[in-house]
């Protein structure tokens, strides 16, 4: 393999880089800014993110956010590893592509269209509009995702571990909780986390789905943005990107040591 | 190991009028959408014995052990086990246990937690579980592995911890797919004689399901050839491999010169067969009845046949003339490919019992075949 660096891909990958990255390092920037104004540098400052957790409606959206992040990512996790194991289990029902292709299609639906038909069925039932509803609007949309990931996993699951599991007299209960959902556990997990992280940073379904008393963050902060951007919200998302940066660091960590003790392991046995 | 040995030389239920079947597959019918795995086919298998499914891939072998296993139901047909009809009976509760092919190691247990799931699923008490797995360990030579996982094992490890754990209920009947397939060639020679030991020291039934032949002869004590779903014949090694009751299964069990031809003449005790194609007549002992004017198979195996310069005493019958083709000397043994007149190839093999042979046979030399009236097999099937 070639391991020299060319002037071209020096340049190409700065360039990438600065595309993805600038943006965001503006924001952390700016967001230790002295001054108010967003654009002009006057001194490195603390203050906004002082300001910012004395800002109760933005620790109130903070809460409201992450508890919806919480209960839908659950439950569609719940639900999308249950549609996932029905969609790969049982290959021979009729519709069955039907569904498959179902499940897919609310990942490449338009939000408005999701969000305003999940209005419009609430409204219909007469579902007070709050917290819940958006919780709710959270499951429909993330657990396709959760599904997807799963179903990812689940198409390389040997089956036989799961015959095995029965011939040794498990029933088919303890046979998934033993057997099954421990092997298939980082794909759950995956898929519990995006589904966290899409219900965290929704905009548009949220503002469909959400009634009084039940502003989540992003909502909080773009409608604090229509009246000027402040470096107080710098500050919220510098700790948002904070959050997730740690989150995927550490993620991204455990995966490779993982593998590397795994390859290692595996190499020791064929010695044998 | 000397009183095994006479009695695995006197077992032979299947010739015992009064031993009872401990297995019995009755017309059992697997059909899977328009394809017929198993068909309308009956078995029985006896305690303590170590049977053998053979077929090519596809054969409906594995159906069958699955069916035993309880992961198939048959389309028609019943499956007894030691009397009891196992029809609606679930896979968790049939008392036999199977060791797959891919050997199914639960990933994210150890060896230990392998071996005492089934235990486990008993309700048996812990320091009895402790107690058996520590057996099983013993068993399989795997004390030290007891903490590691299935991954930090090498195959032949696996292998034991799948053996292990299927033993480890103490079965009435277990069920082995493939169980050394995907072990290299040495390893699998030694661990036929551990499992052929082990089945004698525990008492078990075994049916094992292979493709290879080889493992097949040496480990059961019958063997049953499978073809498109049917049984073609279950008898001992030897007598599938000296007594064959098919062209088939004459074909499909080691090597053999197979030939086509009518009956010209029956005598008492004897019979002739033209084969007008190879231009020979053949005389062989009459173990089959068959009339004049039938059309016959003769099977022949190539160790059987004789190889000489020499022109033999009678050339009339079981004898024809060739030139040397092909010589493929695998050390303990040497096969001979001979070309007849008619084209026709003839292959002879020869024990290499001595070391060195003065003038051996050689590229285009000229040699005939001869052979016994008694070496080969008459076929009417």
């Amino acid at each position: 393999m070639n391991t020299t660096w060319s002037r071209f891909n020096i340049v190409s990958l700065v360039i990438g880089f600065a595309f993805l990255y600038l943006p965001i390092v503006l924001l952390v920037v700016f967001s230790f800014n002295e001054s108010r104004l967003v654009t002009v540098w006057a001194g490195f400052s603390t203050k906004w993110y002082v300001s910012l957790f004395n800002n109760k409606s933005f620790i109130d959206a903070a809460w409201v956010t992450i508890r919806v992040g919480l209960i839908s990512a659950t439950f569609a996790t719940i639900l999308g590893t249950l549609g996932a194991l029905a969609l790969t289990r049982y290959t021979r029902f009729r519709g069955r592509m039907l569904f498959s292709a179902m499940i897919y299609a609310p990942l490449v639906m338009p939000e408005v269209i999701t969000g305003l038909s999940l209005l419009l069925l609430f409204v219909a039932i007469g579902f007070d509009r709050g917290i819940w509803t958006v919780t709710l609007a959270h499951i429909t949309f993330t657990m396709c995702f959760v599904a997807v990931v799963v179903q990812s996993r689940l198409v390389t699951f040997d089956r036989s571990l799961e015959e095995a599991a029965m011939d040794l007299g498990a029933t088919p209960v303890t046979t998934f909780f033993k057997v099954t959902l421990p092997v298939i556990m980082p794909a759950v997990v995956s898929g519990w986390m995006l589904a966290f992280t899409l219900s965290l940073d929704d905009l548009v379904i949220s503002s469909f789905t959400s009634g009084p008393g039940a502003t989540t963050l992003p909502m909080r902060i773009y409608s604090q943005v229509r009246l000027g951007v402040t470096p107080e919200i710098n500050a919220a998302c510098t700790i948002l990107i904070a959050i997730v940066a740690v989150g995927v660091v550490i993620a991204s960590i455990a995966n490779k040591r993982r593998e590397v003790q795994k390859a290692r392991d595996e190499q020791a046995a064929a010695r044998h | 190991m000397k009183s095994l040995g006479s009695f695995r030389r006197k077992f032979a239920p299947w010739n015992d009028p009064e031993a009872k079947p401990y297995i019995s597959f009755e017309n059992v019918t697997k059909k899977f959408g328009d394809f017929t795995a198993v068909d309308d086919l009956s078995l029985t298998i006896y305690n303590r014995e170590f049977f053998a499914l053979l077929g090519a891939s596809g054969c409906g072998k594995s159906t069958l052990l699955r069916m035993l296993a309880g992961f198939e139901e048959p389309t028609s047909g019943r499956i007894l086990l030691d009397g009891q009809d196992m029809r609606g009976i679930p896979p968790y509760k049939r008392p036999v246990n199977m060791m797959f092919q891919s050997y199914a190691l639960f990933p994210h247990m150890t060896v230990e937690g392998n071996i005492a799931f089934g235990l486990k699923q008993d309700g048996m008490p812990a320091n009895e579980i402790a107690a058996r797995v520590a057996e099983m360990l013993k068993l399989v030579k795997l004390e030290q592995f007891a903490k590691r996982k299935p991954h930090q094992l090498s195959g032949g490890q696996r292998q034991r911890v799948a053996l292990a754990r299927c033993v480890a209920k103490r079965p009435k009947v277990l069920l082995l797919d493939e169980p050394l397939g995907a072990l290299d060639k040495k390893l699998r020679e030694e661990t036929q004689f551990e499992l052929m030991d082990l089945q004698m020291k525990l008492g078990l039934t075994f049916v094992v399901v292979t493709h290879d032949q080889e493992e097949a002869m040496t480990m059961a004590d019958r063997i049953a050839v499978m073809d498109k779903g049917k049984v073609k014949q279950v008898a001992t090694p030897a007598e599938v491999y000296e007594a064959p009751n098919s062209k088939f299964v004459a074909d499909f069990i080691g090597n053999v010169n197979m030939f086509e031809g009518t009956v010209s003449t029956v005598v008492p005790g004897k019979v002739d067969i033209d084969v007008p194609a190879d231009k020979i007549t053949i005389r062989t002992d009459a173990t089959r009845d068959c009339a004049a004017g039938q059309s016959v198979g003769f099977a022949i195996r190539p160790e059987k046949i004789r190889l000489s310069r020499k022109e033999p005493a009678n050339t009339a019958v079981n004898a024809a003339h060739g030139e040397l083709y092909d010589i493929a000397y695998f050390g303990d043994m040497t096969v001979f490919h001979v070309r007849l007149e008619s084209g026709r190839i003839i292959k002879a093999a020869s024990l290499n019992a001595v070391r060195t042979v003065e003038d051996p046979l050689g590229y285009d030399d000229m040699v005939w075949v001869n052979f016994d009236t008694d070496a080969g097999i008459l076929l009417t099937a």
